[in-house]
């Protein structure tokens, strides 16, 4: 059954030969000198200021959402910049390979990377960037976010929402493994088939890619399943549903595209491992294979997730606005049925993509009519924003900043969204870099917002401001990238530059990639800025310190409790009166009343299970990747073994009791996330009889 | 409505609930596993999908079709058993509500007998298959008319060791709240994997022969 390989294999060590480390080549030696100068950057500090013990007892173990959003956010702005560094990569390249006149350096004919190591670079800026960056980053924010702003202690499953960061760092550490030890899909995120077909990408490296994705699009559904049932079953008294906040209200639309679409992509991804590693014929094309079923299962996943991503960006986009407006969001309810307006047509416009397949005109009609139908309720949002901020009193913080920049994005790529749903102009601007620009706009208008909620709820979780100016200054750079990068690249589409191209036939095209590079340089500037923002911040955190409430005019729940939040969210659960209970509280002068009494608060207990289960996961994907089928068994095993353990041992958490919390409550210091500030281990007589 | 303040002089009405007691543990696993379930249920569906499309004289390439390799006969012992397999399991779980411990086990033992005859029965149909040379990697249809089926008997193996934890944990702590739980999704996910097998039965099996 198991497909025979072309090559050597050993049971010990699989396809692995010391070959298939490429140490060689002088970009990886240099990618691999940057992650070791970041990893010690990292480890020396730990070990110097004997943290590791910290890091272990309280975040690596931990079950509390807001550290597991936090880890979320900050995987995925690692993965962020290493997918970053594809892009500058990728523009880099273009703009040296263009015309037959360009020079070759390094092994190039053209530019300075080879055509098998450019597609690698392409591949995984598009793998990286999409799941391994936006969507984790997206799903820490919601990790954090909803629960404070439902008013729930944590989520409904603390353990596996650990479980879910886990696996998803599992998949991101083997596309980092890729790095060094073999090599990527060369096929494109979207898995071009039948190029990833074992015939035609016999490597590992469309293994690497095909596992990541399976691993950590488990993670996602798992989370998906936490969030709905969180906010379905666990929030305060009076949180009712028109009450939400709609930032919960777009989260819970995304997880429920997740939960449905997620599978799909499994089954997909299922069906090439099993061509690949049993010789199967689904997506072959001979024996009976159908490659456009790999298209289209692939699709109906992929449709889903761009709106999965896009969704908690109008959800940030309705609670950063008002903020800074000083109104109310402008038609609640609209806003609400347009979210789930665009969540239910996202499934029925996945065929958009491939237009020019011959599908024929009638199914081409459907879908052109579905796609430009998401227009409305994404213009009725626009508007909404447009009309909250209108006679508001507009504060233009980098928050602020960030969501303007959005909606213009927004404009942009929604408006050349409609054109290309046009199935007319599709055909001839497919697979041209207009696409690539039109998808970047909106992906970009996402990390914007991602900006903005960064920087709008890291008072509330870490107790003081990011430094304003700082902020401007990575704004500003980012902004002039982006229109920089982007104007030409929609002219260069409609000059005829298709996509993925290693190398440029028509020397025309030099003057906009040469606007295109001078742009990417100012993102590079940007990241020196994002990280002045930070060094600033931490520097003068204590400059910066903030109340409950650090922006005066914030209006949802999170911003009742204190800033740096505790790591039991509310020292008593809040009644809930009004949406916006923030500005209900503040318009009567209540918003500063504190209970006056406690009461002990029931808290989930920290975990070692969540990381073993990653570890074995990983174990699991580099096992199957390289066809250690040892190491593949001992990870399924010990995956299986770990949750029947666990489940032999019930752990029903642990009470603060009433003077703890008072005490906690009175202190000077918050009983902030960053502190260590609670015993994770078991004590017997503490357990909870349920 | 900035001026609330001045024209509506409210009492304070009360701003934290006190006694809340957290929520019903047994509630929130219950529409998680459901949940769960709903992506279990699209995971079906994708491949469902790609068995309709694979399931045509094209992707035949040549090797048998459907009428060619089922036997609807035979497999109607295999819905036998899985039915029957559920229903003894529901035995347990209405033992379970008269707190008849040794009503759940015994119900447990007969739920895992009898998927085992189904788990057997299709292996045996597997291995006949395979013994013909009709493999997977015959042709597109074989690919996934083997996968289909392998998934789902994948899923009874996983109830099977599910309900063998479950032997071992109802002696070792009883029928409590966390028990119950988990047999109560236990219950969903077996009736669950017979629901796919009547439509793996009417899909592949009836449809195929006709």
């Amino acid at each position: 059954m198991l497909v025979h390989l072309q090559g050597p294999w050993n049971p010990i060590f699989g396809r692995l030969t010391l070959d298939s480390i490429p140490y060689g080549n002088p970009i990886i030696q240099f990618a691999f000198a940057l992650t070791v100068v970041a990893g010690i950057a990292v480890v020396v500090p730990t070990l110097y200021y004997r943290k590791v013990g910290y890091i272990f007892r309280e975040w690596l173990t931990t079950v509390d959402h807001k550290k597991i959003g936090v880890m979320y956010i900050i995987f995925g702005l690692v993965m962020m910049f290493r997918g970053f560094f594809d892009g500058l990569m990728i523009r880099t390249q273009q703009v040296l390979a263009d015309g037959p006149n360009s020079p070759g350096l390094l092994e190039a004919q053209h530019g300075y990377l080879p055509p098998s190591h450019f597609d690698q670079i392409y591949s995984s800026h598009g793998t990286l960037m999409i799941l391994f960056a936006v969507t984790p980053i997206l799903t820490g924010l919601g990790n954090i976010i909803v629960p404070l702003q439902i008013g729930a202690r944590d989520m409904a499953f603390p353990m596996m929402n650990a479980i879910s960061l886990f696996l998803t760092m599992a998949g991101g550490m083997l596309i980092m493994a890729s790095l060094f030890i073999g090599d990527f899909s060369q096929a494109g995120w979207v898995g071009l088939i039948p190029l990833t077909e074992l015939d035609f990408s016999p490597s590992a490296g469309v293994d690497y890619w095909m596992w990541a994705i399976q691993i950590s699009s488990i993670g996602t559904t798992l989370n998906a399943i936490n969030i709905i049932t969180t906010i379905v079953g666990m929030r305060a008294p009076g949180m009712r549903w028109d009450r939400l906040p709609i930032f919960v209200w777009t989260t819970l639309s995304t997880n429920i595209i997740g939960l449905t679409a997620f599978p799909i992509l499994g089954v997909a991804l299922a069906l090439l491992g099993a061509d690949r590693y049993l010789g199967t014929h689904f997506y072959t094309a001979g024996l009976g294979g159908n490659l456009m079923l790999y298209t289209d299962l692939f699709w109906i996943w992929g449709h889903p997730e761009v709106y999965f991503l896009v969704l908690p960006a109008f959800g940030i986009l309705s609670e950063v606005i008002p903020t800074f407006s000083e109104k109310p969001l402008f038609g609640y309810i609209t806003m609400v049925a347009a979210t789930f307006a665009i969540a239910g047509i996202s499934w029925a416009v996945w065929l958009h993509h491939f237009f020019t397949m011959g599908a024929g005109p009638w199914v081409n009609s459907f879908f052109s009519v579905a796609t430009m139908l998401v227009g409305i309720p994404t213009g009725v949002k626009v508007f909404n924003w447009i009309l909250t901020m209108y006679r508001g009193r507009i504060t233009y913080t980098t928050p602020m900043l960030w969501c303007v920049g959005a909606i213009l994005l927004l404009l942009v790529g929604g408006l050349t969204g409609v054109m290309l749903a046009n199935p007319a102009i599709n055909y001839t601007v497919h697979n041209s870099v207009f696409v690539i620009a039109h998808f970047h706009c909106m992906v970009l208008l996402i990390a914007f917002t991602i900006f903005a909620a960064v920087i709008y709820w890291f008072p509330k979780v870490f107790g003081f401001k990011l430094d304003e100016r700082s902020g401007t200054e990575f704004f500003a750079t980012f902004v002039i990238g982006t229109i920089l990068v982007f104007t030409a690249m929609f002219a260069l589409g409609f000059e005829g530059e298709t996509r993925r191209l290693d190398y440029l036939y028509d020397p025309q095209w030099k003057p906009m990639l040469i606007i295109e590079e001078v742009g990417i340089m100012f993102y590079c500037l940007s990241v020196l800025f994002f990280a002045k923002l930070f060094y600033v911040s931490i520097r003068d955190r204590e400059k910066n310190l903030v109340g409950a409430d650090p922006w005066g005019t914030a209006r949802t729940l999170e911003w009742l409790t204190h800033s740096p939040v505790p790591f039991y969210n509310f020292a008593v659960t809040p009644r809930i009166h009004a949406l916006d209970e923030l500005t209900w509280r503040r318009d009567r002068g209540w918003d500063e009343v504190q209970p006056e009494t406690y009461e002990p608060i029931h808290m989930p207990r920290n975990t070692m299970i969540p990381l073993i289960i990653g570890v074995f996961a990983f174990g699991f994907g580099f096992g199957m990747v390289w066809r250690i089928w040892w190491m593949a068994g001992f990870g399924l095993l010990g995956i299986i073994a770990a949750v029947i353990f666990r489940s032999f041992t019930p752990d029903h958490g642990y009470i603060i009791s009433a003077e703890e919390v008072a005490r906690l409550e009175g202190g000077k210091e918050p009983a902030s996330i960053i502190k260590e500030n609670h015993a994770p281990l078991p004590h017997v007589e503490e357990q909870v009889v349920p | 409505m900035m001026d609330a303040r001045a024209t509506l002089p409210e009492k304070q009405p009360e701003l934290w609930h006190f006694g809340h007691d957290g929520h019903d543990p047994i509630a929130t696993k219950t529409l998680g596993f459901w949940l769960y379930m709903i992506s279990d249920a699209l995971i079906f569906g994708g491949i469902f999908a790609a068995y309709g499309v694979l399931d045509h004289g094209m992707n035949d390439a040549g090797g048998p079709g459907a009428a060619q390799i089922v036997h609807p006969v035979a497999a109607f012992w295999q819905t036998i058993a899985v039915l029957t397999s559920v229903l003894a399991y529901s035995l347990a779980t209405v033992a379970m509500k008269t707190g008849n411990r040794s009503g759940v086990m015994l119900g447990i033992v007969v739920s895992i007998l009898l998927a085992c005859i189904f788990l057997g029965l299709e292996f045996n149909d597997f291995a006949t298959l395979f013994a013909q040379g009709n493999t997977p990697d015959r042709s597109g249809f074989l690919s996934v008319f083997f996968l289909l089926i392998a998934t789902h008997g994948l899923h009874m193996m996983f109830g099977v060791l599910w309900m063998l934890v479950m032997l071992v944990q109802i002696p070792r702590f009883g029928l409590n709240a966390d028990v119950v739980t988990r047999m109560l999704n236990l219950r969903l996910f077996w009736q669950f994997q017979a629901s796919v097998w009547v439509c793996v039965y009417i899909f592949v099996y009836l449809r195929g022969a006709s």
